[in-house]
Formats: structure tokens, sequence, C-alpha cells
């Protein structure tokens, strides 16, 4: 086999951070996936390669989808629909079809995908590299719970695993971050739904207590449930925040124009409104701006409204409408900050959200959320208990040590980051949190025992290293003398 | 890797045991610095500076022979580095020579040995370190020049031309590597109260190891090409550089 045609680049992930350049292969089909593979194998062991990892929608915030110096598969091209049955609802796609078309294809045919983000812009095999999360988290847990199988190609060969399948390496590559090879096939399970509507129940809390008390008593009796919360407020009013919570319409749910038109009630055709065109070197968002957009967004939020239909689009993806937002956030980019902790920590929280609100950064909306149980994956992030998201600009003087604070106080209340959000965590920090870790690495040592599989993210929180690599011989040229 | 707020993990100093040196080195290591290198000419002084790092809680510190007159083995120290620590997010060359100008005037060789001191054997290392660098896909490189060499005076042009010279190679090595992953810094400091200094009278605007630090720090975290310390003097040597050399000529010593 040849190793494929790679072209360098420099990549970054969705917070714009810490670019680094990299080999990139374009898998045009999944034999370039194993050519790839191959040739990185057979560099590091040779002692002259920086390994290789996949790289999906470059959606993950930080360093994930990156490899320094090394080889990234863009695994986007494997964007095939495999087998469909329209049935059971169980289809096998390419790992780098994107959620967006997985709605287009299939919300119309009745069936919508297990769980979805907060963009729809994201890879299968993004989605269960980071065993991503939903507002369903609470009923129906994440992203790989769906995943049937899948087709892993791994340094030592390709390998088809699913729960019942070679469960541990299943479950390693389970919010593995694509550390244990690259996902070339998944067969999923989707969900039934009869409408590409959501019938929504929107309230306003008044405060954190109020939004926590409000999720923690009445969360059960939605499939999808989701606070935002207004940062800027402070004192009385911290975490003033709008509950959204809602479930599938069914066609008789609907108004009369769309009930009696179905094809119409099951209509997913997203579109982009606008688009960033150009980065403003300072950004555009600042405390005034995001502030008053915050007030605005809250005021517009009705104080209680139930049962009101609203198309998913708008339900779940809010921010896919416009293209390339993360530009807004200027030069040095923006990370966001994304961790969990247990039900009883629900003052690590508060504090958290305290201590962030008094440095005044502009950051828009938190989400917060509750989940439910985790899944076997050792280094899946969800557990039982709030998650909170927020985005951050770069640049602010002490962020950084305000969020190794922040990563104290997350771990002293046994919690975690979330690693797809992650640009930041310090090696030490992210073994305590995932206890997994252990279990982790010695599946990935059984796949790949020369440490082929490498990305940025594994470096920095310690999981991949280059020691020993080889540093390039310069072309010597006998000297002139002159 | 060098994260997403601009903190490095690991550092290779040419010029280990410089005062400026350490003190960035202390300014870093708390943030996500625990691997540090220091290349320097063996001395209890280097090794002081490598205890000091360790006290600072770097885990992973050691120095290794390095002296830029050795034009040879410059680029094999910096290459061998690489080789055994994986991956250097920062190089930071700090290595320099102050030199003084009326005996220098008086001994061309010495005056040609600090040139290579403070430019060439460097310029050779910081070649090699770049070839590493872009292999690597990333990385930052730090060069401590001088407002000395925004101008240099006549008082002190030896030096100073050293530090012209090693600004613009910094300069255009950077402009090089655009597009690589790999950045590079160039700082220059002003009159620096320390062991390079000991005896003279402060210039004005003068300043410490530790506050070029704090700058340089900072200008690490935000990928800053230029970096003055103090930032005043940014503007201070804009108006200098105008000035008409017949007046140039007459600054003080
Ligand atoms: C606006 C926004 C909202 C979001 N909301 C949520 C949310 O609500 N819940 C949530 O869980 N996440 C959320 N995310 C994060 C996002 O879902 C994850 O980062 C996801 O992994 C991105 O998928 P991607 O295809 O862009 O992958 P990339 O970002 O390109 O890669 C992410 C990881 O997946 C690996 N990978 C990609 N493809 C493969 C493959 N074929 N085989 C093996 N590994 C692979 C990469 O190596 C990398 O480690 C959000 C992101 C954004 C930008
Ligand atoms: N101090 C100032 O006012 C000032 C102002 C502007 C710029 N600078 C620059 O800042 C940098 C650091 O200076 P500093 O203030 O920290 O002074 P310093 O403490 O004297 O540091 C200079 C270092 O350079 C090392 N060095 C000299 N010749 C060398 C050689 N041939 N090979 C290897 N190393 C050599 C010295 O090593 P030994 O320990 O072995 O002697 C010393 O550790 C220098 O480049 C200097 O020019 C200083």
């Amino acid at each position: 086999m040849t190793a494929p045609r790679t072209r360098r680049a420099l990549l970054t992930g969705w917070g714009r951070t810490a670019p680094t350049a990299a080999d990139v292969v374009h898998a045009v089909h999944p034999s370039l996936v194993d050519a790839a593979m191959s040739a990185a194998v057979a560099a590091v062991a040779a002692r002259t390669g920086r390994g290789l990892v996949a790289r999906g929608m470059g959606r993950s915030y930080g360093d994930a989808a990156q490899n320094a110096g090394g080889t990234v598969v863009d695994a986007t091209w494997l964007d095939d629909i495999r087998t469909v049955d329209l049935a059971t609802g169980r289809i096998s796609v390419g790992a780098g079809v994107s959620l967006q078309t997985l709605m287009e294809r299939f919300v119309p045919l009745g069936w919508f995908v297990p769980v979805t983000p907060g963009t729809r812009l994201v890879s299968v095999g993004g989605a269960i590299a980071a065993d991503i999360h939903g507002k369903n988290h609470h009923v129906d847990g994440s992203f790989c719970s769906h995943v049937l199988s899948m087709t892993l190609v791994t340094p030592t060969g390709t390998h088809v695993v699913g729960p019942d399948a070679d469960p541990a390496l299943f479950w390693a590559t389970a919010g593995g971050m694509g550390l244990t090879g690259i996902v070339t096939e998944a067969t999923l399970q989707m969900i039934p739904v009869e409408t590409s509507y959501m019938l929504v129940d929107t309230e306003r809390a008044t405060d954190l207590d109020d939004v926590m008390d409000k999720m923690l008593t009445g969360d059960d009796a939605y499939r999808y449930s989701v606070a935002w919360i207004d940062c800027q407020s402070t004192g009385s009013r911290l975490g003033r925040s709008v509950l959204t919570r809602g479930d599938h319409a069914r066609l008789a749910d609907l108004p009369h124009r769309l009930a009696t038109d179905p094809d119409r009630a099951r209509a997913f055709v997203p579109r982009q409104l606008a688009r960033v065109p150009l980065t403003p070197p300072g950004g555009l968002l600042n405390p005034l701006t995001v502030g008053a957009f915050n007030e605005f967004w809250f005021r517009k939020a009705p104080k209680r409204q139930l049962g009101k239909p609203h198309h998913m689009t708008g339900f779940f993806h809010p921010l896919d409408g416009v293209g390339e937002w993360n530009r807004l956030y200027g030069g040095r980019g923006f990370l966001q900050y994304q961790f969990v902790v247990p039900d009883a920590a629900g003052e690590t929280v508060r504090r958290i959200i305290e201590r962030l609100t008094e440095v005044r950064l502009a950051s828009f909306l938190a989400v917060l959320k509750r989940f439910g149980p985790g899944d076997p994956g050792p280094l899946s992030f969800p557990m039982p208990g709030w998650t909170l998201a927020l985005d951050l600009p770069v640049g602010h003087d002490g962020l950084d040590r305000l969020l190794d604070d922040l990563d104290e106080e997350v771990l002293a209340a046994g919690g975690r980051i979330y690693l797809a959000k992650d640009s930041r965590l310090a090696p030490d920090t992210f073994r305590a949190m995932y206890p997994g870790v252990d279990r982790f690495l010695e599946v990935r040592s059984r796949v790949d025992p020369d440490g082929a599989l490498r990305s940025d993210l594994g470096r920095r929180i310690g999981l991949c290293s280059d020691a020993g690599a080889p540093t390039p011989r310069p072309t010597t040229k006998k000297r002139k003398t002159r | 890797m060098i994260d997403a707020t601009g903190r490095p993990q690991s550092v290779l100093v040419l010029g280990g045991a410089s005062e400026i040196a350490q003190a960035i080195v202390a300014g870093l290591v708390p943030g996500r610095c625990r691997t540090v290198i220091l290349a320097g000419r063996p001395s209890e002084r280097l090794d002081a500076a490598a205890d000091a790092a360790r006290a600072a809680g770097a885990d992973m510190v050691e120095t290794v022979a390095f002296d830029t007159t050795d034009l040879a083995g410059n680029p094999a120290v910096v290459e061998d580095v690489f080789t055994r620590f994986g991956d250097v997010d920062l190089v930071l060359a700090a290595a320099g020579a102050l030199g003084d100008q009326a005996e220098l005037e008086s001994d061309p060789q010495a005056a040609a040995e600090l040139i290579t001191t403070n430019f060439t054997g460097l310029a050779a290392a910081l070649l090699a370190a770049a070839r590493c660098m872009r292999a690597q896909g990333y990385g930052r490189i730090v060069v401590i020049s001088s407002v000395a060499g925004d101008r240099p005076r006549k008082a002190n042009y030896i030096y100073g031309s050293t530090k012209s010279g090693l600004d613009a190679f910094a300069q255009g090595l950077g402009d090089s590597l655009v597009g690589s992953g790999v950045g590079v810094t160039v700082v220059r400091p002003g009159f620096v109260v320390g062991r390079m200094t000991e005896g003279m009278d402060p210039a004005p605007f003068s300043t410490t190891p530790e506050a070029v630090a704090e700058a340089v720090v900072k200008g690490i975290s935000s990928g800053a090409d230029v970096v003055y310390a103090p930032p005043v003097l940014r503007w201070v040597f804009a108006v200098m550089k105008q000035l008409p050399r017949a007046v140039w000529r007459r600054m003080p010593g």
C-alpha cells in the first residue's frame, strides 16, 4: 500500500485557539484510512513519524482533532449511507456523515437521531469519539448507547466492535477522542418521530435555586430539557434563566394547517441565515454587547408558555443559523468551559457561576442541564448530576488561573471536565477526574502498542508522547571551502 | 503542547543561567511548564538555576552543556534536546554578553567573539530549533534582543549591532515560519538592573528581570511578535529612531 498524498495545513478546533500544522489525508475512501494508518504506524516504528488521528467537522472546541507534525485523517469524506432499515430505524453510515445529513434524509421518513448536540454540524465519528450528549441525556443517555456496532481501523488491524463484540474496545472508543483508532462506519439505532416539530414548555426562573428546583422536580416528565442561564446577572438574580423542555410533537399535536399536511409537518430543510464573513481582530463580543443581548433574550422569553410547537432546528440548533459565528470572538479565539458535578454538588455550580460572573467576561448564555447515568466508556464524560457549559473569550488576564481554580472545585466535588470542549486542562487534573484512564490505556495498548494514535489533546493531557522521536536531519551538504 | 490560553508545557532555554531567563522560567512553571531544559555553560550558576526551576514545581529539569561560540556543535545540542524530551513548546534564547566597548574597540578578536556569542552562534542554534519546531508542527521561539539594537549608540555599538543583527534575524525567521504553526517573539528590554549591568548607572526607564519576565510571559500567551520591557519603550524608541544622526551621536554613554 502506498502512503496517501497529504497536504500540510494549520488546524484549530472550533474555539480557534492553539493552531498546529499537520499533514492532512483526505480519506475519500476507507482504503485511504487503511493506507494512512499503515504509513503512520511504519513511520512511528521507524521513529520518523508523529502518528495520526481522525478529524471530523472540527466542532470540538480545543485540540482533539489536531496532531501537530503528524497525520490528520479527514474522515468527513466517508459520508455515504450504506444500509437503511426503515422498519426498525437501523442505519449504517460512513463515519463522516453529519448529523445534519441524517436529519435531512431521515426526519421526513420518520426517524430522528437518538442524540443531538447543540449543533448538527458534527460527524458520526466525532459523535462517537466524544460520546456526545444532548438535552435528552437524563432519559436516553449519550450517543454511544445507540450505536449498535462500528468498524474501527487501528494500528493492529480493523475491528468490528459493539456492546456485545469486544465491548472493552467499543467502550474505550466511546469518548476515547479518536485515540483508539479511526471509525469508518457505524450502525445506529434512530428514534421514531411523527413530525419535525417539538412541543415545548418555556418558563423563566428567577434565580439558580429556582431553576435547579424546577429541573429536579420536573425534568423526568420531559424527554428534552435544558436551561439557559444569563451569566451577566449577579446578586439575588444570579442564575436567572429560561428553562425549555419538550418532546417530539405528534401530527395530532400540531395546528390544523400542519396536521393536515404530513409532508410539511415532517419537512427538515435547514437554512443558514447569515455567515460571519471575517474575523474582527478584537472580536465583537464584550460585556456590553453580550449584556444587551442577554437582557433582550431573557425579556423575549415568555414567563410561562406550554405546549408551543417549535421546529426542531430552532429547538436544538439555534446557533446553526449563523455560519462561522466562532469568528465573533476575535483573533485570539475562545474556549468553552464545561463540567459535570454530582447532583449533591449544586453549591459548586453556584460558586463557579459566581466566580465567573465576578470577572465580567463576555459570556453569552451558560447552558445548564441534568445528566442521567453514564455509560461504561472509561473516558465518557457524562455522569449523573449537573453539567454547565459556557463560552469564554481568551485574552482576559488571569482567565487561565481562574479556570485552574475552578478545575479544583470541580474535582473536589467529584466532577470532571468535558474533553470535547477542553483546550487547557492539566495532565494531573485530567487523570484525577477520569479514574477510568488506566482501563482506557490498557485497551489502547492492545490495539496500538507503539502509540501511533496521537493528538494534540492527547499530548497535552498526557495520553500520548513523542519522546524518543527523532528530529529531522538537516540535508548535510559537504561544506565548500573557498 | 501550548494550551488555548497560551501556556507552554516545556521550555528549552539557551543561556539557562541568565537572570532574565530564570525570571521567565519562574513565571512559566506555575502555569503548565513542567519540563525545563537549561542549556548553558556548565557552572554552579546553571545548576542553581535548575534547582530553582525544581523548587518552583517543574518535575523534569535538566541542564545541557551549550556554548554559543561552538558553531559546529550548537545545532546538535538543540536537536538532541528535541529528540530526548519529545516536544519542546518554547525555545528561549537568552544567552548574551554585554562586553566593554572600549576594550572591544582595541581588541578586534574579542569583538568578533562577542558578535559570535550574541548573534552568529545563536543564529545557528535558532535555525536548528526552527527546523525541529517546523517538523513538530508548532512552537514558539522567544529571542531576547534589546532596545540597544533598535538604534545602536556610539558608546555601545558593538553590543548594539549584535542585537540589531539578532533582532533582524528573528523577525525574518518569524516571517519564514508563518503557516508552520511556529511563532517568533522578539523581546526588547531596556536597561535591566542585574548582573549584566552591575556597577552601571541605570538608564531612564530601567527595569528588573521580574518585570521583563512578566511582560514576556504575557507576550508568549498572546503570541506577540514584539515585546518591549517596559512597554513604554516601544514609543520612546519610535521617537529615538527618528532623531537626526547628529543628535543621536551625542547620546550619552
Ligand atoms: C456550537 C456547538 C455546540 C455543541 N454542543 C454539544 C452538546 O450539546 N453536547 C455534546 O456532547 N457536544 C457538543 N458539542 C461538541 C461536539 O458535539 C463534539 O466536539 C463532537 O465531537 C464534534 O464532532 P466533529 O465531527 O466536529 O469532530 P471533531 O471536532 O473533528 O473531532 C472530535 C474528536 O473526534 C475524533 N474523531 C472524529 N472523527 C472520527 C472518526 N471517524 N473516528 C475516530 N475518531 C474520530 C477526533 O479525533 C477528535 O478527537 C458542541 C459543539 C459546538 C461547536
Ligand atoms: N541586563 C540588561 O540590561 C539587558 C538589557 C537588554 C537585553 N538584555 C539581554 O538579555 C539576555 C539575558 O541577559 P541577563 O540580563 O539575564 O544577563 P545574564 O544573567 O548575564 O545572562 C546572560 C547569560 O548568557 C550566557 N552566556 C554568555 N556567553 C555565553 C556563551 N558563549 N555561551 C552560552 N551562554 C553564554 C551567560 O552564561 P554564564 O552564566 O555562563 O556567564 C549568562 O547566563 C541577554 O541576551 C542580554 O543581552 C539584557
